[in-house]
This record gives C-alpha cells, structure tokens and sequence, in this order.
C-alpha cells in the first residue's frame, strides 16, 4: 500500500491544479515544493487567460489576488528609434470565459496552494525531491533528503528544467533552437499613474508585445504587463538565436527599458524584483513522452506552451493539463492499477481538451517563427519606414501614396512579404 | 556597448545563498567561444569577463532559469543543480 494515491513534484499551477482536484475527489495527495512556498520559484511575463481556471474555479477572479483585467492589447514593431503600435480595446476582451488577467505568481501560487490545502492536500515546502523510486520500470513515488515516500502515481510538475522528466528518460535534453529566455523586471508605479499611463479603467489593465528592437532583431520581442501598482517589462529570446548576436540578454532589457516610446512608460518608477526564466517554446516537437508506468508530466514540464507573437500561453495550458492529470490519477485509482497501459487516459484527456487540439493546430507556429527572421529584423524597419512616407510633411514628396509605400515594400520585397504571409497564415 | 550592472538590479531580490553548497560548478578552463554564449545569454550575468578577459564566475544571484544548462551542460559546467530545498532566489513578485 502506497503512503499516497499521488506526490506531485512543484507547485506550480499545473501541479497546484492536481493537488487541488485530487483532494476534492478525497484522494491522498502530497505535494512536495522546492521553494520556501508555492510561488517562490515561479515567474511569467504574464497573463493568465482564465478559461481552463475558471472551469475549475468559477468565479476565481472575483477571490484570487489577480493584479489587473486586461482590457487592452497591444502589439508594436519597434525599430531603434521608432514604433508602429496596433492598439485594440475591447470590452469583449473581459467577458466571462474569455477573460484574461495579469498576475505575478508569489501571491498567485500561494493563494491557489490555499485552496489546495483547503480541500486536503498535503504541501510540503523547502524541500527538493532528489530522485523517482522506480522498480522494473514503474514509478512508485520519490526520494527526497534521503525520506522515501511512495505513491500511486507521481506527477512531475517541476517545470521547464524537470531534471527528474530527463533522469527517467521521458525527455531528452531541451533544444536550444525550442527554448527562449525571458528577463523581467518588476517596476512599481502608483496605480492611478499606471491607469493614465495605459489608458485604463482603475483595475482594468493592458498586455502589450513588441518586436524588433527589444529581442535586437533576434527571434523574440519584448513584453508589458501592468499589474496593480506595477509593471512587468520584459524581453524573451529564443536561445539558439540569442547567442549568435553582440548584446547581452541584460543589455537587450536595458536597451528596451530606455527606447523613447517605452521610458516614458516606466519613468519615476522603482524596479522591486529582477527575474528570469525559461519558456519552453517548441510546441509539440519538444513534448516528451507524456506519462509511463506510474508517472505523468505536466505543465511547463511537458513543454505546453504557444508563443504565436500576439498571444502567449503557458498557464491555462498548465492548469488544463494538471485537471487531465487528476482524471488520469482518479481513474488509475478506481481500478487500482499504476500502469502505463491506464494512465494512458492522461493522453486521451490531453487529446479530447483543448491543450492537444490547440498544440497540434499550432504544431507549424513555431518552426515558422524560427525560419522566418524578418518578423524582428525587416518588418519593424519597413513598417516604420511606411508611417514615415505617410505621416512626414514636408513640402517636398509629391509622390502618389502608392508610390511611396512601393519604396517601404522594397526594403524586403513583395515576394518576400507575401510568401511569408503565406507561410504565416498556413502556420496559424 | 556599455555595461550594464545586472549585480545592483540582483541586489533587490531576495536570495537565500547557500555558502556551503554551488549549485552550478564551471568546468576548469572551460572553453571561450563555449563561454561566450553564457555571456551573452545568461539574464543574471553571472558569467562576467573582465577588463582583462579574465573570465569571473559566482554562482550566488542565480535566477535558477537553466539557460546555461541548455547551453552548455555538456560541455564547460561541471555540474548543474536546483539549488537545496529552500535556498536560492525566493521571487517575492515573480
């Protein structure tokens, strides 16, 4: 007999997820946190979209220590001197289901491990889990400070680096070329600056990308969140890019921080925390094997994530995987039996949820992005370049509108525009 | 290009450093082009080159992200690790 029906290995959303429904369900369940407490050791650009939390959670909005409801979307090019922004409010953007919020994670983790520990969960914190017990190829719990403590199934939800995913063999090292690194800094300004600021209703905020300048025409762009009475401010690069160029990551945020159309943004602020982070962005062709003889991965940890440039996700993926994990784990317990043969309903719910539907839609996105480096060294450039043909007076170009743009469209090539829109679209 | 003092903006965070125990272990003379993209990519810019291009490494401020992991885990870090339960930088926003 097994000390619990699951251990769950970080907490995480994913894993604060399956802990949650696990207790719920009065299934035992211990969940084991590296850091000091849930939230310690995580960190997003970041939003949360809130369709996956809300089915489990109705309502979570209105109780959670969310920052803002973004209400706002942006998207700029940047070159180094200029933006071109795409600048979309709605308030469709906040209806029920289709919400999104802003949210740093210390608080955000923390209150959802409450509510975990409310239902019945076990939470261990400030321990690492070292290794899996396994025995003939079946996990059957963890080793952690030399305690053994077993499990019907262990669920690792330790991440984006799950070494533990990699020591029992259900991943490969991550490619640098499907991972990217993002730098943040929390910058805190009084909200109502912060409302004026982004044109926003008092607990209403924007999500802002950008792309081109911040990344320094390397695959990746930056990003700003606002929360409450701050602002993340951001720059992700994708690694196998990132090295190839002369500035460093630091240099990169630096250079985004003090672009003339982002400093005024952030001016008369203090920077409270300086954060970093791997995201992995491969889409599908980096997902591990899912789940084996008494084990699953989820989250971070099996790589589910979509950066599409306009939308990036990660956290309804690693909420949604962690609720296929608990159905799994429940159904393995009900019919007694850690096998990797029943835990396979893991991959049929993955399947049958949004997650492997929107994986596989996007499947393409990502090698698109890669091989196509106009997007942050061509695009931001031509597109600065057409607002000048049109917005320049001077007294001097009698030149037809079309004339003038024909000479921005040069500066790539309508070939190469309309291929890659092409590509883009197909990948989408 | 000028420098940027990563070393003051880690100066906010809250770390609980592990003096007895680097996480993150260079290998001995570890090959430069290997280093360099440590240089360039790790957000902590703990892997420093000075004045002198001699090349300074301290594991304490690590932002525990595995970007040197990726990159170079099989060739110039003799070891990497998830700092011990509870030590390491504790995101107080995150």
């Amino acid at each position: 007999m097994s000390d619990f029906d699951a251990i769950i290995v970080g907490g995480g959303l994913a894993g604060l997820t399956t802990a949650y429904l696990l207790a719920k369900a009065d299934a035992e369940v211990l969940l084991i946190e590296r850091g000091n407490f849930a939230g310690a050791k995580n960190m997003t650009g970041g939003r949360l979209y809130s369709h996956s939390l809300e089915k489990i959670i109705p309502g979570f909005a209105g109780e959670a220590p969310v920052e803002r409801r973004i209400i706002r979307e942006k998207i700029s090019l940047m070159t180094d001197d200029s933006s071109v922004t795409v600048d979309y409010y709605s308030p469709g953007l906040t209806l029920p289901g289709q919400d999104s919020y802003s949210v740093l994670r210390a608080d955000f983790d923390q209150w959802l491990a409450g509510k975990a520990e409310d239902a019945g969960a076990q939470i261990v914190t400030g321990i690492k889990v070292d290794d899996v017990l396994r025995e003939n190829g079946q996990v059957f719990g963890i080793i952690a400070g030399g305690d053994e403590m077993t499990a019907g199934v262990t669920v690792l939800a330790d991440g984006v680096n799950s070494l533990l995913a990699q020591k029992i063999g259900l991943r490969a090292e991550l490619p640098p070329h499907q991972v990217a690194v993002g730098v943040k800094e929390v910058i805190e300004l009084p909200a109502g600056v912060i409302e004026d600021r982004f044109q926003c209703p008092s607990g209403e905020g924007s999500a802002w990308l950008f792309a081109g300048q911040p990344s320094g025409g390397k695959v990746g762009g930056g990003f700003l969140y606002t929360n409450k009475e701050s602002v993340s401010l951001g720059v992700v690069c994708t690694l196998s890019d990132l090295i190839t160029g002369a500035a460093t990551l630091p240099r990169l945020l630096e250079n985004f921080k003090n672009h003339p159309s982002v400093a005024p943004l952030v001016v008369g602020g203090k920077m409270i925390e300086y954060s970093g982070h791997l995201v992995p962005e491969g889409g599908l062709d980096m997902a591990p094997r899912l789940f084996d003889a008494g084990v699953l991965t989820t989250g971070d940890a099996a790589g589910f994530c979509i950066n599409l440039g306009y939308t990036v996700r990660g956290m309804d993926f690693a909420v949604g995987s962690g609720e296929c994990a608990a159905q799994a784990i429940l159904a393995a317990k009900q019919a007694g039996d850690f096998s990797a043969e029943t835990l396979g309903c893991y991959k049929t719910a993955l399947d049958e949820s949004f997650i492997m539907k929107e994986m596989n839609m996007y499947r393409k996105f990502p090698h698109f992005m890669e091989n196509t480096p106009r997007i942050f060294a061509g695009y931001p450039e031509m597109a600065s370049d057409l607002m000048n043909q049109l917005f320049v007076v001077n007294g001097r170009d009698q030149r037809h509108l079309y004339q003038k743009a024909g000479r921005s469209l040069k500066t790539v090539g309508a070939l190469n525009l309309t291929l890659d829109a092409l590509k883009g679209v197909r990948a989408l | 290009m000028s420098y940027v003092n990563v070393d003051e903006k880690l100066g906010v965070n809250k770390f609980h450093v592990d003096e007895n125990n680097a996480h993150i272990v260079l290998k001995d003379n570890p090959a430069l082009a290997e280093y360099h993209k440590l240089f360039l990519a790790c957000p902590a810019g703990l892997y420093k080159i000075d004045d002198n291009g001699v090349l300074r490494f301290d594991c304490a401020g690590c932002l525990e992200c595995g970007t040197c992991r990726v990159l170079c885990g099989e060739t110039i870090l003799a070891k990497w690790e998830f700092p011990s339960g509870g030590m390491g930088i504790e995101f107080r926003y995150g």
